[in-house]
């Protein structure tokens, strides 16, 4: 008998003829490592919350889950309280709202402890406090007493795992358990995964669109999508040959940041059209009684060429965002200047003169969030020519946004539409429409594509490469996915802390990082391919508190070649071959892979 | 935490200010004075009495005398009730109009969240909606509707409780006023209670609690409680100022020496210095309870603790 044993389940919804999960099928061993992949709307999160017993009430649902022979579907609460944390446990997408914020950590574990009577009160500190230094937060003592918002996001994500594995389980749900961590920080998790699994035998079913994550961490992988089951298989079968068109397809889709970019070349010696000079930003913060400041970027300069795609990578707090609100004049500098096409810009937007702002145009993370939830898809696209082409008439105004939606690839019936009508690749099409539509020269995409399934993904960048080489837009391109930098861009520029790593071309970033930093970055990325076995974790730590920023090279505290010297003197930004890099040991290390 | 109060308490002075000015504008605004009831008075008598109580002197100079006597302390004498100060009056009839105020506010909180958490816990059923139509009810109908109509059944057709202060015992003469002020308050409490527990209830971290085979029991009292209580501590300042209000009504409706009822007659006397120190007297309890709320809430709620 298998330890889950899911048949024909289907689920759907009062208020929906159209059902979520359909004719399901599939079984979990004891021991086995089970990944379910597909993308939004595939039912992935709807099988785990069914599995689980947590299906909201409206939910109507058929087939049969049964666990160790004890039918699921249907059961009644208690029942299923007799199964749950002691025999089956899960893991959350998003550690910050799955946690109560209202509860200290240890108080949160301890209670499941008592809640099944595992052991007594006294006994149940202990043994919360010995899971939390198990899951890999050290100062155990204090991070019981601690509240999640006082974690960060791997930290939460080490806790809730230690609430799941409190009552040694049996089986381990985990819906999308890195999705919202850095990508560092998600191969921590991943490894933690691992070695938690390799003493306690228990099973695990991983939730992913992610098939890198599957990938490494599972033995068989079942497909999904639109609700159905496309194949079901072991991991290096399934990924060596597909027998289904659309699985093929989706792991095309997984891009693999091994696999060489599909950038066009640069032509040599064009003036730059974007120049940022000794940028900085900081913000004032309250500090007691006092006032302090944050440096969220030191000085840093670099230039954009027509044509280029510049990606600015880093982790949360690298400072990213600040660095690009602030050379579009959304947030003031604290130092330096941004010229465009070789004249120097006012710092704020409101002081630029109009036909400079319509020349460096965004996009955002969040497709919906960014466009006006009461404007229609053609006012939102006719709105940049109405305010930087005031003569134009009308009907060319008609024209033109028709013309721009055509060429982002949405059809006339979606002029009409309102933002929420649309799915989330549609309104970042919407979004790049308005951008593109008054033809500016810089684009600027601050995690562009982060929020989006991986074929649309893919379906974006295309879309905007195609734009580049019809008309020669630079474009600055944000984001925390290397697999995305690998594809597009042309030269890398690596933050850590508001500072610069590495700037170097794409090639020499990928085939022979010189920082330390880029390296671990790199093989943090979960490669989709099950014969390359995820090495130990890459990197271990955190980025440290920009309150609280180390003396020294940034990473210095992360680094496994720090010196004595890293810990003393800002490593300088020195020129090499093809770039430049920010470590004092650049020459004497080879991190060549 | 110290230094937010006292900027707190500092930073409310000119609200104070706004009130006193604004109070003391208004009552000089009604039509008639303080001692226009009595018997018509040779004109050197009147000039004599306006000259004691500095009814003579002009707006402005009255405003600052009367504040300069606030900074002292000291409210002022009362235009009508002889030989007494308003802080006099003011301190008589306060304990009266505290023990009203504060069991109306106790009934209020504990039947307001039975009510509320019991229509949560059973969302969408029939005590669900029973309450919910209740509270609507309690909340559309006003204190001096439902104090008479009480008064008649209770009071008149079933006599088992007096119809006024001066008819019971102590305890006896308490409930219908004290009901009838609350009854607002329960409504609209069970109805913030219910909305803000469902919303916990459907919350991610309500959901892990469920995944980790906790009985709805303890998830109410480890997970949810808490968090669903919090909109009910912002309500508290609003609530205190409806009974405030209320106590006006009750108290006069039901014949009770409080200080609602000195309020109305003040008013009605245009007893200046008894109106204005009773505003400036509420004003500033109500100043001081929503401080003790807010930092109340930044003591519950760890997210905002320590800023």
């Amino acid at each position: 008998m298998s330890l889950l044993e899911v048949k024909d389940l289907s689920i759907r919804y009062a208020d929906s003829a159209k059902p979520v999960v359909q004719n399901l099928s599939f079984s979990i061993e004891a021991g086995q490592s089970l990944g379910m992949v597909g993308e939004s709307g595939a039912g992935k999160t709807q099988t785990a919350m069914a599995v689980m017993g947590l299906l909201p009430a409206n939910a109507i649902t058929s087939g049969s889950i049964r666990f160790d022979g004890q039918e699921f579907l249907g059961a009644a609460p208690d029942v299923l309280n007799r199964y749950r944390a002691c025999r089956i446990a899960m893991v959350f997408q998003d550690p910050l709202t799955a946690l109560n914020p209202y509860v200290r950590i240890g108080d949160q574990l301890r209670r499941i402890l008592l809640e099944h009577k595992i052991c007594k009160p006294p006994e149940a500190r202990e043994r919360t406090l010995v899971m939390l230094q198990r899951v890999g937060l050290p100062d155990a003592e204090r991070q019981y007493g601690v509240f999640p918002h006082e974690l960060s996001g791997g930290m939460r994500q080490r806790a809730m795992i230690g609430a799941a594995l409190l009552g040694e389980p049996d089986l381990l749900v985990a819906d999308e358990p890195t999705t919202a961590l850095d990508v560092t920080v998600q191969a921590q998790i991943l490894g933690l995964l691992r070695e938690l699994r390799s003493q306690s035998n228990s099973a695990l079913f991983l939730i992913t669109h992610d098939l890198g994550v599957v990938a490494g961490n599972c033995d068989r992988i079942l497909m999904m999508d639109n609700g159905r089951l496309l194949e079901e298989g072991p991991a290096k079968e399934i990924f060596a040959a597909p027998s289904n068109e659309r699985t093929a397809k989706l792991i095309a889709a997984a891009r693999r940041i091994d696999m060489p970019t599909k950038t066009s070349p640069l032509p040599d010696g064009e003036a730059p059209i974007v120049e940022v000079d000794n940028l900085s930003v900081s913000f004032r913060e309250r500090y007691g009684s006092g006032k302090r400041q944050l440096h969220a970027v030191w000085p840093l300069s670099f230039k954009v060429a027509p044509r280029e795609t510049l990606a600015i990578v880093g982790e949360s707090g690298s400072g990213k965002t600040s660095l690009v609100k602030a050379i579009l004049g959304l947030i003031p500098m604290r130092s330096g200047t941004v010229s465009y096409a070789g004249k120097k810009l006012p710092g704020l937007v409101q002081s630029r003169p109009n036909n400079i702002r319509r020349q460096l145009q965004m996009v955002f993370q969040d497709p919906v969030a960014s466009l006006n939830p009461a404007m229609r898809v053609a006012d939102i696209v006719a709105e940049p020519i109405i305010i930087h082409e005031p003569k134009k008439k009308k009907a060319e105004r008609e024209q033109d946004v028709s013309k721009m939606l055509r060429h982002v690839g949405l059809g006339m019936e979606l002029r009409e539409r309102f933002p929420h009508e649309l799915s989330g690749g549609q309104a970042q099409r919407v979004a790049i429409a308005r951008a593109l539509v008054i033809r500016p020269k810089v684009l600027i995409c601050d995690e562009a594509v982060a929020a989006l399934d991986g074929t649309i993904q893919g379906d974006i960048l295309q879309l905007l490469q195609a734009e580049q080489a019809d008309s020669g837009l630079s474009l600055i391109f944000i984001t925390h996915d290397l697999s995305v930098v690998r594809q597009i861009s042309h030269r890398v520029l690596v933050l850590y802390m508001g500072r610069v790593c590495e700037i170097a071309t794409n090639e020499q970033i990928f085939k022979r990082p010189l920082h330390p930093y880029t390296k671990a970055l790199i093989q943090s990325v979960p490669v989709p391919d099950p014969n390359a076995k995820p090495d130990d974790v890459p990197l271990a730590g955190e980025v440290s508190s920009i309150l609280n920023p180390p003396a020294g090279c940034p990473f210095h505290p992360r680094c496994e070649y720090a010196v004595a010297r890293c810990s003393e003197q800002v490593p300088a930004l020195q020129s090499v071959v093809g770039g430049s890099v920010a470590c004092h040991r650049a020459n004497e290390l080879d991190l060549s892979y | 935490m110290l230094r937010y109060a006292l900027l707190r308490i500092f930073g409310a002075i000119p609200t104070l200010l706004l009130v006193i000015a604004l109070a003391f504008l208004m009552v000089h605004a009604a039509p008639g004075g303080p001692f226009d009831a009595e018997r018509v008075l040779p004109p050197e008598i009147e000039e004599n009495i306006a000259r004691a109580y500095h009814l003579d002197e002009s707006l402005p100079q009255q405003f600052i005398r009367y504040l300069g006597g606030l900074v002292r302390g000291d409210f002022g004498p009362s235009y009508r009730y002889r030989d007494y100060s308003v802080s006099e009056l003011i301190g008589n009839a306060l304990p009266v109009s505290m023990q009203l105020g504060v069991l109306a506010m106790l009934l209020a909180i504990v039947a307001g969240v039975a009510a509320g958490l019991t229509a949560a816990l059973s969302k969408n059923s029939f005590i669900d909606r029973l309450v919910t139509g209740i509270a609507m009810t309690g909340i559309s109908v006003p204190v001096f509707v439902v104090a008479p109509v009480m008064v008649l059944v209770f009071a008149v057709y079933l006599q088992w409780l007096p119809a006024s202060w001066t008819g019971g015992t102590s305890i006896s003469r308490l409930i219908l006023p004290v009901v009838a002020l609350a009854l607002p308050q329960i409504a609209y409490i069970a109805r913030l209670t219910r909305a803000s527990m469902i919303g916990v209830l459907s919350s991610d971290y309500v959901r892990t609690a469920r995944s980790q085979g906790l009985r709805t029991i303890s998830i109410i009292r480890y997970h949810a409680l808490k968090p669903a209580m919090l909109p009910l501590l912002s309500y508290m300042g609003p609530a205190i100022a409806g009974i405030l209000t209320g106590s006006v009504v009750v108290e006069e409706i039901f014949g009770i020496p409080g200080i609602g009822q000195f309020f109305i007659r003040g008013a009605l006397n245009r007893d200046y210095t008894l109106v204005l120190g009773i505003v400036i007297f509420y004003a500033t309890l109500l100043i001081l309870l929503n401080l003790v709320v807010d930092l109340l809430y930044g003591i519950l709620d760890p997210r905002i603790r320590g800023r």
